[in-house]
């Protein structure tokens, strides 16, 4: 596999500026600003830290309204399946907050 | 005011720095000069609370609990109905099925699995790569995919696994999504069997895998793979899109090539298609893996709140059909003739007939079917109608199709909130 390198272009990458090398690259600006911010309640740094690094806050605030169950099994499907890199010692507060933040009592 | 992306890994500016959270590690873009990603937390500047809401144009309300929603333009698209900003998960507002057949660019729904999506891709640089088990492996540009193999087109319907949704009863984890998570556009392309063929398949071929250049932000999370089986691609529908509508994909719906699978459900309509792996054995992976299964029985569907015995790959769509010129509250002047139109659909067999009912399903009259643009394109329908008893009315619509499959009275159910199908209603007031 070959790939042309430019290295100039980092520096123009970097600016979000668009080199145009043989043809014009397609290109979109992103982000468009989100439109939630996890619930800034006790526990809302745990989100920050473990949830926000892959996704926005809207896939936790856009959930219906369930359970602590449901929650905990999130949290596990994001450890299991996503490799979210969630300690043990941060799961039981880190599901607490979903749950206070999302969830039903 | 700029949001300008940087590129790769810089200073990560989320609000707490926590030494858990890996570096972003783009290690595939490395290997990518001709393409540019957007890598995640890190260049969301972090205003600690109320993030500045310059896009957001209105809001709406789907009709289910928590189902309220920020009306969003991103780039390339109109206001679209947001599910998630990053990665972008946009739903098209319903009206606009009733706009026309043919779902415009600027419309059609957006979803993404994995944040690290390409926002810069030089289409001079970029080359589809055919490897595997094949006599000889291709990097082809677009100007080969569109110079060195016959061309075709097809109108078909891209439904999301998870259209609807939000409707689900019990609710689901999962996108929360109304019935907006579809589109139908003329695609245009080349057939996967030769591109295939021209490779040369060895006889040991069992599946194909098709991998995007959008990836994950961490390397533990699985990247969005999805296989098909050969004798599925020799039958010679699939597609390699370069072209949506007449024009260029748009970049949030795969620019510059996607798979297109007609009559299957979108999660296999991998975007930005870049590597073809031609398989000796049955893949294995996430994304097929447990995600994206089905139970075996019922038609894709198992009694509410239970678990499925056994599952496999979701596959084709079932027969939906929806009302379109009215929506919910609508208002009707009794004794004024008016006429009702809307669409119906299915995995590729074809609308034969659709029904509407315009007293909750007690009677039916046969619609009118519009112009057929293909077995696998949206299906209009329209019916004439003059409301002649005030008050509310229940309208309804169901499609059959050619080998007499057609829609549940009442919604079934499985874990996921996959392919709901129920005959859907319009309630309006006749006054």
């Amino acid at each position: 596999m070959k790939y042309f390198i430019f290295p100039a272009l980092l520096g123009l990458l970097s600016m979000g500026a668009i080199p145009a090398a043989s043809g014009e690259a397609k290109t979109i600006e992103l982000p468009v600003p989100e439109s939630a911010t996890y619930k800034q309640i006790k526990g809302v740094d745990l989100a920050m830290s473990y949830c926000y690094t892959c996704h926005s806050a809207e896939y936790a605030a856009s959930q219906p309204p369930l359970p602590r169950t449901f929650w905990a099994g999130t949290v596990a499907k994001m450890r299991d399946k996503f490799g979210a890199p969630i300690p043990d010692s941060v799961v039981e507060d880190l599901t607490d907050y979903l749950t206070a933040a999302y969830g039903t009592k | 005011m700029s949001y300008l992306l940087r590129k790769k890994t810089t200073k990560k500016k989320t609000i707490s720095n926590n030494p858990a959270i890996p570096m972003q590690r783009n290690s595939h873009s490395s290997r990518r000069d001709f393409i540019r990603r957007l890598a995640g937390a890190g260049l969301i500047a972090g205003t600690g609370g109320q993030l500045l809401r310059a896009a957001e144009v209105a809001d709406v309300t789907l009709p289910f609990a928590n189902g309220g929603r920020k009306l969003v333009q991103f780039p390339g698209k109109r206001p679209l109905i947001l599910l998630t900003s990053r990665p972008p998960q946009l739903e098209t507002p319903f009206g606009i099925f009733n706009d026309g057949l043919l779902t415009p660019n600027d419309a059609f729904y957006v979803r993404y699995h994995l944040a690290a999506i390409p926002l810069s891709i030089d289409p001079d640089q970029f080359r589809l790569e055919i490897k595997g088990v094949v006599k000889t492996p291709l990097s082809l540009s677009l100007q080969d995919l569109k110079t060195q193999f016959e061309q075709i087109e097809t109108v078909a319907v891209a439904q999301c696994s998870g259209n609807s949704r939000g409707f689900s009863n019990p609710r689901v984890a999962g996108g929360q999504l109304g019935n907006g998570a579809m589109g139908n556009a003329r695609w245009k392309g080349v057939r996967l069997k030769d591109v295939l063929e021209k490779a040369g398949l060895s006889a040991k071929a069992k599946q194909v895998s098709f991998d995007g250049l959008d990836t994950a932000v961490i390397d533990k999370t699985p990247d969005f793979v999805k296989p098909l089986d050969i004798e599925q691609i020799m039958a010679g529908e699939i597609m390699i899109a370069h072209t949506m509508n007449g024009e260029d994909l748009p970049m949030l719906n795969g620019f510059p090539l996607r798979l297109v699978v007609p009559g299957y459900y979108a999660t296999y309509w991998v975007k930005h298609l870049h590597e073809v792996t031609v398989l000796e054995d049955e893949f294995e992976g996430f994304w097929m893996n447990p995600a994206y299964r089905i139970p075996t029985t019922g038609g894709g569907f198992i009694e509410p709140g239970t678990k499925p015995e056994a599952t496999v790959p979701i596959n084709s769509l079932n027969v939906r059909s929806f009302i379109t010129s009215h929506a919910d509250h609508d208002t009707l002047p009794v004794g004024k003739p008016t006429t009702i139109r809307g669409i119906a659909f299915d995995g590729g067999e074809g609308i034969k007939e659709v029904e509407f009912s315009a007293d909750g399903g007690n009677s039916w009259r046969s619609a009118k079917l519009g112009e057929d643009l293909g077995r696998f394109s949206f299906r209009e329908w329209t019916i004439p109608f003059t409301p002649s008893k005030k008050g509310t009315a229940h309208w309804k619509v169901r499609a059959f199709n050619r080998i007499g499959a057609s829609q549940p009275m009442e919604p079934l159910w499985n874990p996921s909130g996959y392919m709901r199908n129920v005959v859907e209603t319009v309630e309006v007031e006749i006054a």
